[in-house]
């Protein structure tokens, strides 16, 4: 496959492109020498295209893959609990319920107080970032390659290499931590809890500075964390594909195996640490 | 890695998800879940409440077998005590009965014995008289001798 691209290096840079769909701006000398005459939404040809589009663009590739994932995702376990049985579960529901359980589990063990919306929230992001995740296990050149037989010129299919997808989750989740925050201990109390500690109330600068970026560590790290880990998985998956076909397996078979762990561990991680900070924006300190 | 719109889209997207999950997944999924969970607890609950009845039902009919056990006990031991009483009784009526008899055949004799010697005492008399003619070959006068054979009469 890296034999159709001029460099290694093309190669790379091409599978790690992401679809965007964006506005140029006027007078902008695109790929291949055209000039806009005027601002233009349009897909990127390249990442200098794709980066002069600024924030006014779109990854297609990413939210295509991510939407598709999560409606699977909603749609297994909704076909299962309008079947639901009090029964003996069989096929589908024994593995729904394994994973409800699952969740239900850990969030109980957790979260100690009353809100509805944890366990399904720790349930979507769960399932969500596994599905995901297991996309890396398709061979990277596959996706890619079909859709530019259908004139597709990028397709990046893992959408939590994309460091969007996982600051766009990480950003619900802090929200929520936020909301959760100010509905538990009031816009004074959880101001209090900002300034007032760990150190007496003279410190406050030092406090607060303390305090938020403690505050602002925790989406930055969920969304990293798992950003991180899945970009160099896919990484590693681009660079091996660059090995002569007959000898991919050699190191591709064993990272797979190995990134399964990896993929469950990453939606493990963030959905037990969206159900932490959840509780300790409940907790009092 | 570009930050742009795809972030707020995602975020948009995730809260739908969640929204869908909170209303329409997960509510059904874990409500047969712990009905199922009810169910078990109830059915084993059930079951061990069936052992106790078992047990209790085991016990009642044990003291039951024993009880009438203890009674049969005791009726035949009263019946093996009314049957020597009855034993006993026979005994003393019969020794009472043949006591009676015993009595009955002594006054009986003792009625002959006493009638015989009335009848010897009576006819002493005749004999002495009968007695006395042949030694003195001569008739005796009875009526002149009568006080004497009187009194020998009753010294016999």
């Amino acid at each position: 496959m890296a034999g159709d691209y001029e460099t290694s290096t093309e190669y790379i840079q091409h599978h790690l492109q992401n679809l965007t769909f964006g506005k140029l701006p006027e007078g902008y000398e695109r790929y291949d020498g055209e000039v806009l005459e005027s601002a233009t939404w349009t897909i990127a040809h390249g990442a200098t295209e794709a980066a002069d589009m600024g924030f006014m663009a779109i990854h297609v590739d990413t939210m295509f893959w991510s939407i598709f994932l999560g409606g699977l995702f909603l749609w297994i376990f909704k076909k299962v609990a309008d079947n639901v049985t009090t029964g003996v579960p069989a096929g589908t529901q024994n593995f729904v319920e394994m994973i409800v359980d699952f969740i239900d589990d850990n969030v109980k063990s957790i979260f100690h107080h009353k809100n509805p919306w944890i366990a399904p929230l720790g349930l979507t992001v769960f399932v969500w970032i596994f599905l995901q995740n297991l996309m890396d296990l398709v061979p990277v050149d596959w996706i890619p390659w079909a859709a530019s037989m259908i004139g597709i010129p990028y397709m990046k299919v893992v959408p939590s290499t994309d460091v969007n997808a996982t600051a766009g989750m990480a950003l619900g989740v802090f929200i929520l931590i936020l909301y959760y925050s100010i509905k538990q201990k009031g816009v004074g109390g959880f101001a209090a809890e900002l300034a007032f500690q760990p150190l007496p109330k003279w410190a406050l600068p030092f406090n607060l500075f303390l305090e938020l970026v403690g505050l602002i560590a925790k989406p930055v790290s969920l969304a990293l964390r798992l950003f991180g880990n899945m970009y160099a998985g896919e990484m590693v998956f681009i660079i091996i594909s660059l090995l002569p076909f007959y000898l991919q397996w050699t190191l591709s078979v064993p990272w797979a195996l190995f990134h399964i762990l990896i993929i469950t561990l990453q939606a493990f991680i963030f959905m037990i640490l969206t159900v932490v900070y959840l509780a300790m924006a409940y907790d009092h300190h | 890695m570009n930050i742009n719109l795809t972030l707020f889209a995602q975020l948009i997207s995730f809260a739908i998800f969640v929204w869908i999950c909170r209303k329409h997944v997960w509510p059904p999924i874990i409500g047969a879940m712990e009905a199922r969970q009810k169910e078990i607890a109830d059915g084993l609950n059930a079951a061990e409440r069936a052992q106790n009845d078992l047990q209790l039902a085991q016990n009642s009919a044990a003291d039951k077998l024993r009880e009438a056990k203890a009674e049969a006990a005791g009726i035949i031991e009263a019946a093996n005590k009314r049957a020597s009483q009855i034993v006993d009784e026979a005994k003393d009526q019969a020794r009472v009965e043949g006591d009676r008899i015993k009595e009955a055949a002594q006054a009986e004799i003792d009625q002959e014995y006493n009638r015989a010697r009335e009848d010897l005492r009576a006819k002493v008399a005749t004999l002495a008289v009968t007695g006395a003619e042949k030694i003195l070959q001569s008739s005796v006068d009875q009526g002149a001798h009568q006080q004497m054979l009187d009194k020998l009469a009753a010294e016999l």
